[in-house]
């Protein structure tokens, strides 16, 4: 079948965790075991490697069902503490977007905008037990004739609040700055004139897609660590494109692969579900994401050994001067604070919180350890071709 | 020589009086204004470094509150809430003083309140309302 070495499967990995007898490392403890040992020794000492992110994923939000009222109602418009969430499903269904601001937001009339609260906060403080004031409007209907409901609720008397994602976990992206004369405000943060400073966005070795770099572990049924709670991988996410130039060891140089998750948000905790704001661009969610990956064999020991040395990026003019990339950059450079763009040494920052990644994985690590969570094996893997 | 980082507070009647010009020409202070918010009708707002000779800047700043200034230590004026922060690390590259930095290979957040001007541009650059101006 194949000449690996080492071959595991997933339901042996999962038989030693139910015994409590799984070798689990991080992938930043994975990098020293196979530079030490070489990957066919690493592979058959370690069983599963974890890895973690933490920062701004704007392609989030809730499915939220507030249960049947009396008169019922079939509601068309409908706002939680002012945001509105989208209506156009059945009855009490409805889709609550983390980028969503609150209704009456000045937005950026007056630039730059702080969008103090949006859907991201609302999601926060749902979680964190909070009472949210929710609103909705009907234009009525024989079996649904109510027209209006107000209700204070709480995450514990929704029905069912689903946390779904349909693009997170970005595998690598832009390290972003600004050739302009002016302060531009993004996504990417607040971006100072003629490169005055750059921002970049993942944990890097400790990012979940390069840790997998060519999907071969991971896909439709993955169960993951997601705000705090056992989640899952449902499909790959929008926009995921594993057509992006890469390097010999299998690392995208740029924005790849994604993922769709999906979780039991009343499972998750608000310490891994921040509402953000950004300013100037918007509000959003901080999203935390720990991927176990099987080694199922020494290429995938090899592939989680990878450390920010082994992996670049693209650094990206964001005020559209320049369309192209301005350079290539490695990890290592960007974590060390500092990076050269056209002759100007420019100071770098993460954005995505790497301390919080490592408690990521570190968390991810004791629950396999303990046993109280075991390796979904997936349905099909995500997309290698698109 | 005698170096302090002060935030003066003017009452709306002193907006016409050069009380600057009379730290700087009666006092000999060095004054360096870190920031400055000057409004009719409210009360103004200078962040400054005065430094000189100690019996002076007492007696200056004597002078000041004589007059009506109310004077706080600049110390008061940011507040971090490291209990919110996440260590993202984006106050970083806007803060001009370098009051806020990186600890490496850490990764976190670091804030030196004597470095802190109180400029105030951390504050809508946290995404997290980690930082706050305290009046």
């Amino acid at each position: 079948m194949n000449d690996f070495k080492i071959n595991k499967t997933y339901s042996e990995i999962n038989e030693k965790i139910r015994r409590g007898e799984a070798v689990v490392v991080t992938a930043e403890e994975m990098i020293d075991i196979v530079k030490e040992n070489g990957a066919v020794e690493a592979a058959s000492q370690v069983d599963v490697v974890t890895t973690g992110t933490f920062s701004p994923m704007c392609s989030s939000g809730a499915f939220i069902n507030f249960g049947h009222t009396d008169p019922p109602i079939k509601a068309s418009k409908v706002w939680l503490n002012g945001v509105p969430a989208y209506a156009g499903l059945a009855a009490v269904d409805v889709f609550l977007g983390a980028t969503e601001p609150v209704y009456d937001d000045p937005l950026n009339k007056i630039h730059p905008g702080s969008f103090d609260y949006g859907g991201g906060h609302v999601i926060h403080d749902l979680v964190a037990g909070k009472t949210v004031l929710l609103k909705a409007e009907a234009y009525g209907t024989d079996c649904y004739p109510n027209k209006y409901v107000e209700k204070e609720v709480t995450l514990k008397d929704l029905p069912n609040a689903i946390l779904c994602n349909p693009r997170n976990a970005y595998q690598n992206y832009n390290c972003a700055v600004n050739l302009s004369k002016k302060t531009i405000y993004t996504y990417m943060g607040t971006l100072r004139p003629n490169l005055g400073n750059a921002n970049y966005c993942t944990s890097g070795q400790l990012s979940p897609l390069l840790n997998d770099p060519c999907y071969e572990t991971l896909g439709i049924g993955t169960r993951i660590f997601l705000g705090g709670a056992q989640g899952y991988i449902v499909w790959h996410g929008t926009q995921h494109n594993p057509n992006v130039p890469r390097l010999p060891n299998g690392c995208p140089k740029g924005p790849a692969g994604t993922l769709m998750v999906l979780g039991d948000l009343k499972e998750m905790s608000p310490r891994w579900l921040l509402g953000i704001s950004m300013q100037g661009y918007g509000c959003s969610l901080a999203v935390a994401i720990g991927v176990p990956i099987p080694i199922l064999n020494e290429k995938m020991a090899e592939y989680t050994g990878v450390s920010d040395d082994e992996i670049v990026t693209q650094v990206k003019d964001y005020s559209g001067i320049e369309k192209e990339p301005l350079c290539e950059v490695t990890y290592s450079q960007l974590k060390s604070g500092w990076i050269e763009v056209r002759g100007k040494k420019v100071h770098t920052v993460p954005l995505s919180s790497y301390i919080r990644a490592q408690e990521i994985a570190n968390i991810l690590k004791s629950w396999i350890k303990e046993g109280t969570f075991l390796l979904g094996e997936p349905q099909q893997l995500l997309p290698r071709k698109i | 020589m005698v170096k302090k980082r002060l935030v003066l507070n003017f009452p709306p009647h002193l907006i016409d009086r050069p009380v600057t010009y009379e730290l700087i020409t009666r006092y000999k202070l060095r004054v360096n204004i870190l920031k400055a918010r000057v409004t009719p009708k409210e009360w103004g707002r200078l962040v400054v470094e005065v430094s000189g000779n100690k019996n002076d800047l007492d007696a200056a700043l004597q002078y000041a509150s004589t007059i009506g200034v109310e004077i706080d230590p600049l110390s008061k004026g940011i507040a971090w809430h490291q209990e919110l922060c996440i260590e993202c690390t984006a106050c970083t590259s806007i803060c001009p003083s370098k009051a806020l930095s990186v600890k490496r290979p850490e990764m976190t957040v670091e804030f030196d309140r004597d470095k802190c001007i109180a400029c105030e541009l951390c504050i809508p650059v946290c995404p997290y309302e980690a930082i706050e101006i305290q009046l």
